[in-house]
């Protein structure tokens, strides 16, 4: 089955138009597989593009030492767990969240960050690179310590980015197929209680009742929806309908777009109004963090809110979980005066 | 560190679960009087399960290795499998929603206490090693090795680690150790999930996954289980 992937190009990158004739047999059929899978056909004029696979590095015509650390990157995305302690310090990998090795659209598929960066982000209102938003993961979903600028891990992380981009226009002006979680429409009401039944019934075999998730030995099985092994809450997906479209499109595992809407909300909902470790720009109190990430965050998110089923406000707590430190020093203005 | 938690929420949730649904099924079967097990599953004794599991050694053999039959029906290997794992499938053969003629016999042979005992004991047992892979091409492996480690995304099928933990040496007790599983047995089984005539997953979680795959990938996946080590080192 494999097969009929691998004779064509290394990466098939195109601006998708129903009525062109551009669109070749590969990219039909990955089109087509998604959306048997449930996931919206590309709109006109959107880039669709197949980013590359690890048989694919194989066969590739580039020098051997870059193959050796795209692998390298490739592992540290996929086993991230090998950087506990030093700078992961929950039960996330990367490819928890970025599945399909980073490569599935509705997925946040990481290849957009290397032709779309340097950009301007609203989250740290200024310009970030590849490596300063690789650094973002780290400090928020992690909660953890980004390996430092150029160094060899971040050097093969982001080297395993862009060659997942290979063959992309670097800015497309496009709009880029399947980026991000694509969230569904938002119902008029979001439950807590039919969150929890949504969650008890279609998660927690997997992700237990506790949303503690599952290890094995020293390897995440599956990760922890929260609590202190869980993200922190400065990473993207406390943000309601970032949750959301995370479920929608990629819960429960192999099951893409099997629940509906409301209960992918709901359980996003659920989610986001549970405990984990503090926001790294954390003020050192709630509601004054609340003020200054309020407009370009956690207006998203539950931080700072008062839980409805026992009065607690999410986020009162100086928990860091595993890590010692609240911030990393690469959580920083940039001003470029 | 929270695998232990983990896992008996685990076990908490699935009892949950069949609790909930016990009211509605088991009443529209008249079988009020078989719920025992979701309400109360005893705890199994691995020794008492040795006497009672003698039955079963005409198959799956003394030391639980079970056997690899090219050709015909596989039985699989139970040493060294999760005890709840052994037991839910025992009390899915009793109830109907794991049908298959050789076991339903013996496995109502079994009350609730003999199920939780026989688990135990195939559990405590060293595992064995998987046959039926070694004369696999080298193709077919590491066509079974992607399958397994990492999947085949441009189809939607996952890793079997993804669920089947490290290795695939199994993670809970709803995901088994895959791992020096019998080619025969792990075959057999997802061209039956494949089929629709093995249901009794979680959530339709291994039958989803079976379903995306080819015959060739069913193969190749079962011999390169079937020799890889069943416990980790």
């Amino acid at each position: 089955m494999i097969r009929k992937f691998t004779y064509a190009a290394l990466s098939g990158t195109l601006l998708f138009s129903v009525n062109a004739t551009a669109v070749d047999d590969r990219t039909q059929q990955y089109i087509d597989t998604l959306v048997e899978l449930g996931y919206s056909a590309p709109e006109e004029n959107e880039l669709v593009h197949i980013p590359p696979s690890m048989e694919d590095l194989e066969e590739a015509e580039l020098h051997p030492e870059l193959k050796r650390v795209i692998r390298r990157g490739y592992d540290l995305f996929t086993n991230t767990q090998q950087l506990r302690g030093e700078n992961v310090f929950n039960n996330m990998n990367c490819s928890s969240c970025h599945l399909g090795e980073g490569r599935m659209p509705f997925s946040a598929p990481i290849w957009p960050a290397a032709v779309t960066l340097p950009n301007f982000r609203g989250k740290n209102a200024h310009v970030n690179n590849l490596e300063e938003r690789i650094s973002g993961c780290f400090t928020y979903s992690m909660n953890g310590m980004p390996p430092e600028y150029g160094s060899d891990n971040m050097l093969a992380l982001t080297a395993y980015h862009q060659w997942l981009a290979t063959g992309v226009p670097v800015y497309p002006k496009q709009p880029i197929y399947g980026r991000g979680f694509p969230p569904p429409e938002r119902p008029e009401e979001l439950s807590y209680t039919r969150g929890e039944a949504a969650f008890q019934e279609n998660c927690s075999v997997c992700h237990a009742d506790d949303g503690a998730g599952l290890r094995v030995g020293d390897q995440t099985v599956f990760p922890a929806t929260w609590g202190d092994m869980s993200n922190n809450w400065g990473a993207g997906i406390v943000r309601v309908f970032t949750a959301a479209g995370f479920i929608k499109n990629n819960m429960p595992l192999g099951q893409p777009n099997s629940l509906s809407d409301q209960e992918a909300w709901d359980i996003a909902y659920y989610m986001s109004s549970q405990e984990r470790p503090q926001d790294p720009r954390y003020t050192g109190d709630v509601k004054e963090t609340l003020e200054q990430t309020g407009p370009t965050f956690h207006k998203h998110s539950r931080y700072g809110q008062i839980r409805e089923t026992d009065g607690h406000v999410l986020g009162d707590h100086s928990n860091l979980g595993d890590k010692t430190f609240l911030k990393p020093d690469t959580v920083r203005p940039r001003t470029f005066e | 560190m929270n695998a232990k938690r983990a896992i008996a929420n685990l076990a908490l949730t699935e009892k949950e679960a069949i609790v909930k649904k016990l009211p509605v099924t088991l009443a529209a079967l008249g079988l009020i009087a078989c719920s025992g097990f979701a309400l109360a599953a005893p705890e199994g004794d691995a020794e008492r399960g040795a006497a009672s599991a003698a039955v079963c050694s005409a198959c799956h053999q003394a030391d639980g290795s079970g056997m690899n039959i090219a050709g015909g029906e596989s039985w699989p290997r139970l040493a060294g499998l999760d005890a709840n794992y052994i037991a839910k499938q025992l009390h899915d053969y009793k109830s109907g929603s794991r049908v298959n003629a050789s076991m339903m016999p013996f496995a109502n042979m079994l009350n609730d206490q003999q199920i939780a005992d026989v688990a135990a004991h195939y559990a405590s047992l060293p595992a064995t090693e998987g046959k039926g892979g070694e004369s696999a091409d080298e193709a077919t492996l590491k066509r079974g090795k992607q399958l397994a480690e990492r999947g085949d995304w441009s189809n939607y099928i996952v890793s079997c680690k993804s669920c089947h933990g490290p290795d695939n040496q199994g993670a809970g007790d709803a995901f088994p150790g895959i791992a020096g599983q019998h080619a025969g047995y792990i075959k057999a089984q997802l061209t039956a999930w494949k089929a629709g005539n093995r249901r009794n997953d979680p959530q339709d979680l291994m039958g989803t996954i079976a379903r995306r795959m080819s015959d060739d990938d069913i193969h190749a996946v079962a011999v390169w289980l079937a020799i890889q080590n069943p416990t980790a080192n």
